[in-house]
């Protein structure tokens, strides 16, 4: 683990090579392993170590940027060279709202030392497992086992100094047989907290009762979504809309619906960096404290997370959502995200279904149309037919076409457990349970 | 030559090695003001090792010796892990080794012009882009790249290429009442990207079109809505068509998802391996080739991350299927030998199969020609929405606009266009493609593939092209 003695020096001899200019560095180290399998043996197995080095150099109100992996002396005098140049070209900003100052950030325990040392035998043997009880049933296990750790640190000539280590694991399988396929995924900062046996189990079992799926006619139909497909319908209200430049462009679900109850009453969702039962992290990319921000409160649009940027043009402070700066075009988004739990388990929610869909998962979902979040996508890893109560029969893959704001407007219970998914695309972590919805919308089905 | 030293004397069959340097610079303006004027680089080296017939990969930011021991030991370790969990022994097929240098032909290296000049490029955009009323949001970027990489292999082989990439565009968004629209120029999401140097960029003349597709998105807020759930006939232009071509022939010819190793990511494919030169994939028109020499496309190189050579191939001949992307142990498995279409998103990535360049050839129709043989139908371009399921069958696209066709005439505009189908009926209901007067080299720079994940930027040639009895103007 790169240490915050080592971290803070690297940032400082940044900062210096600044010479008294504002300036703001972001430091990230990454170790990350991942062991991917096929057709039941590993076919696939990687390691990879890297830094991320990013300044901003600010001349007045002009920005420039330049990021480097390198962190020797002539990589670091680069990085302070090109930034310079760079805020040279850049005419400035009227919106720049300035550096944070240095506020006192909680310190949350993220850091696991077995995750960070997980070894690739330990996951080829979790593998093996897998893929055993997988042949087992004459299926075809497929997935991917990672584990690594993180280290982001935040400095700033205002004397901003933020850091925070963080341990990762993953596992996820799709089991196939010929005609039918389950999954099962989990996330988690402790690598002993994934149960692989479990998972394993969870996509087998569904791939078994998958066999000979009928086609179905498509149409409104009532779903049980387990969690995999909440992280889906939650991931996307996110991009395309829970943070403040989407609003402010007018391109958000929520525009012209702050304070308006458009969900149902027991859909809460809200953004806590400091949650452990997430996956925690006490600052953003500009080092401001993260906020607990409520985003549905019972079915009212509460409001969306700000970085300092979105937060100035809006009158509003930063809530600690400022996203890397790479993925800054994409406005301020929330990256520890919980939907509230309910009452209900899957079981309970199918027997007080009289004729609906069970869906594992969906697939490939894009925006259609920004209003609403009106998105499309297909079923994919398990869909049952609901009859009287009980899975009915196995059905071939369904696309949708379904604004997600409905969806969510449609929930009719809630499920007890939680889990938690991290997902590729900046490390956005949900903390989500399965839903039952009405009146979900089906608009063709797969061959 | 150190690593793969090691590699052999530690038990290794076979290794590779990649030292790459990768510089990007990136601008974006939106509303006038600079929103991003950004450099970066990035160097490391990966080693690949196949010990006892398992893989195993290793990479670094970090090029001293120490570390390249380092990581070549650990390469090593990763791959006896693997072979706890294996089955077959991998066969690369015949020995490679390439040897040679590579670069992109360029007219303006992309690094050589200042930013200034860059910026004051996509400002002009922007003031031009401001001349229209009604717009929300303007926004024009450019983005250039420079790839420099050594490969070397146990089997001899050593090669050094320098790719160059330079992309760009602008977007006007509009939002009025319900309705939020979106034009792009000269590509979907703003962003046309080839391998070449400035000279693209300034041949798309931004300006020149700024105020074209501002208006447009400004007309889109009241324009008739597509038709709901009608089948029609679609004449796709060459960008969308790109994305077509992109999703439901270039991933479902991928050897590795019909061999099942992306099944629990990227997913399958229908392209099994019975149906090669068997299978009516698209009527007799359809023609679809992959390469990686033509110019100016994003699959364009020296040899792939394999060492093997740029070449060009057939996947689909007069609407026949008789060609998959293919790597050495992929290829090798078939029978066959690998067209280069391995790649690695970087040194820190191990290749996988790819796209390289995958275009539809042209056909023989001129584009005002074909639309007057139209009786009846609707003219989509810019895409705007793409999904398609797992085994590359069942697809829905949205795109940014269209245009109603009656009786041989381009008519009223249409906002929210969609369409939809199913792969191979889809391209068996192609029954005409534009000529090569229409043909454009387009740049997919975003395909996400593989764990951890890959983006790749490929290359799809096409011209316009049409399709009978299409499912159209499905929004919810």
């Amino acid at each position: 683990m790169i240490e915050e003695k080592v971290a803070r020096e690297v940032c400082e001899s940044i900062l210096l090579r600044c010479k008294g200019n504002p300036a703001e560095v972001t430091l990230q180290y990454n170790d990350a392993e991942l062991t991917r399998f096929a057709n039941n043996i590993i076919h696939q197995n990687v390691a990879e170590r890297d830094a991320d080095v990013t300044l901003r150099y600010f001349i007045g109100k002009q920005i420039g940027t330049a990021s480097t992996n390198r962190t020797d002396t002539a990589g670091l005098d680069e990085l302070v060279k090109r930034a310079k140049a760079n805020a040279h070209a850049s005419p400035a900003d009227p919106n720049y709202p300035g550096l944070p100052e240095p506020v006192a950030c909680q310190h949350v325990t993220a850091w696991d030392t077995n995750t960070a040392d997980y070894s690739p035998k330990s996951r080829a043997r979790a593998v093996g497992m897998v893929c055993q009880m997988a042949e087992g049933k004459s299926l075809n296990a497929s997935g991917a086992f990672s584990t690594g750790s993180i280290v982001l640190a935040v400095a700033n000539t205002r004397g901003v100094f933020t850091y925070h280590a963080q341990t990762a694991a993953d596992f996820q399988t799709v089991v196939m047989s010929e005609d039918s396929s389950g999954r099962s995924q989990e996330s988690a900062w402790k690598v002993n907290e994934l149960n692989v046996e479990a998972l394993g189990k969870e996509a087998i079992e569904t791939a078994v009762q998958g066999h000979n799926p009928r086609k179905i006619d498509p149409g409104e139909y009532t779903v049980v979504l387990q969690h995999y497909v909440t992280e889906d319908l939650i991931n996307s209200l996110n991009f395309y809309g829970m943070g403040a430049q989407a609003l402010e462009e007018g391109r958000s679900w929520m525009n012209e619906r702050l304070g308006m109850k458009v969900m149902s009453s027991n859909v809460s969702i809200w953004d806590d960096g400091l949650d452990p039962n997430g996956t925690p992290l006490p600052f953003d990319f500009e080092g401001v404290p993260k906020q607990r921000v409520d985003i549905v409160q019972q079915g009212v649009v509460m409001g969306p997370v700000y970085d300092r940027y979105s937060g100035a043009k809006m009158g509003k402070s930063s809530t600690g959502h400022a996203t890397p700066i790479n993925f800054r075009g994409f406005g301020p988004l929330a990256l520890n995200l919980f939907v509230s739990p309910g009452d209900a388990t899957v079981p309970e929610m199918i027997a007080s279904t009289k004729k609906g869909l069970y869906i594992n998962r969906f697939w490939y979902t894009r925006l259609v149309h920004p209003r609403d979040c009106v998105m499309t996508g297909m079923t994919r890893d398990g869909v049952f037919m609901i009859e009287e109560g009980e899975l009915a029969y196995p059905v071939k893959n369904l696309r949708f076409t379904m604004p997600y704001v409905q969806a969510l407007a449609n929930v009719e219970a809630v499920g007890k457990a939680t889990h938690i998914l991290v997902g590729e695309f900046v490390g956005i972590s949900v903390r989500v349970p399965a839903l039952k919805v009405q009146g979900f919308n089906f608009t063709g089905s797969t061959v | 030559m150190r690593a793969l030293d090691t590699a052999n004397l530690r038990g290794a069959q076979y290794a590779d090695v990649r030292v790459v340097n990768h510089r990007e610079e990136s601008l974006s303006v939106k509303d006038g003001i600079v929103e991003n004027l950004s450099s970066s680089e990035t160097e490391g080296v990966g080693i690949r090792v196949l010990v006892n017939g398992a893989w195993g990969f290793a990479s670094s930011r970090d090029l001293t010796n120490a570390e390249i021991s380092r990581i070549t030991a650990q390469a090593l370790e990763i791959a006896h892990a693997s072979g706890l969990v294996s089955g077959e022994k991998v066969d690369l097929g015949p020995k490679v080794t390439s040897q040679g240098t590579y670069q992109t032909p360029v007219q303006i290296d992309p690094f050589n012009v200042s930013m200034e000049d860059k910026l004051a490029l996509l400002m002009h955009a922007d003031v031009e882009l401001s001349k229209v009323q009604g717009v929300r949001t303007r926004q024009s970027h450019a983005t250039m790249l420079k790839e420099h990489k050594y490969f070397a292999s146990t089997e001899g082989a050593f090669t050094e290429q320098t790719l160059i990439e330079t992309g760009g565009g602008i977007q006007a968004t509009a939002v009025g009442g319900n309705e939020i629209q979106i034009r792009s120029y000269p590509n979907a999401f703003a962003r046309q990207q080839v391998t070449g140097g400035w000279e693209a960029m300034l041949s798309w003349d931004l300006p020149g079109n700024a105020q074209r597709i501002a208006s447009e998105a400004v007309e889109l807020l009241t324009a008739d809505p597509c038709p709901s759930n009608i089948t029609t006939s679609l004449i796709l232009g060459g960008s969308q068509l790109a994305l077509q071509v992109h999703e439901s022939c270039g991933h479902p010819t991928e050897l590795d998802r019909v061999y099942g190793s992306e099944a629990a990511y990227a997913g399958t494919s229908f392209l099994t391996t019975e149906k090669l030169d068997t299978f009516k994939y698209g009527s007799p028109v359809v023609n679809l080739t992959a390469d990686s020499v033509r110019p100016l496309g994003l699959g364009t190189f020296g040899w792939d991350d394999e060492g093997v050579p740029a070449q060009s191939s057939p996947l689909v001949k007069d609407g026949l299927f008789v060609g998959y992307l293919m790597s050495r142990e992929s290829a090798s498995k078939l029978g066959r030998k690998s067209n280069a279409c391995m790649r690695a998103s970087g040194w820190n990535r191990i290749p996988i199969i790819r796209m390289v360049n995958v275009s539809l050839e042209p056909g023989s129709w001129k584009f005002d020609d074909l639309i007057a043989d139209t009786d009846d139908g609707i003219y989509m371009e810019s895409n705007r929405s793409w999904s398609i399921d797992d085994k590359r069958y069942n697809f829905q696209f949205g795109t940014e606009i269209g245009y109603e066709i009656k009786n041989g005439k381009m008519g009223r505009m249409l906002r929210n266009c969609t369409y939809m189908g199913i792969t191979p009926e889809f391209w068996n209901s192609c029954d005409a493609v534009c000529n090569a007067d229409h043909w454009v080299m387009w740049g997919t720079p975003n395909c996400g593939k593989g764990q951890p994940g890959q983006v790749a930027h490929t290359g799809h040639g096409t011209a316009p092209a049409r399709f009978r009895n299409v499912k159209v103007g499905v929004l919810k």
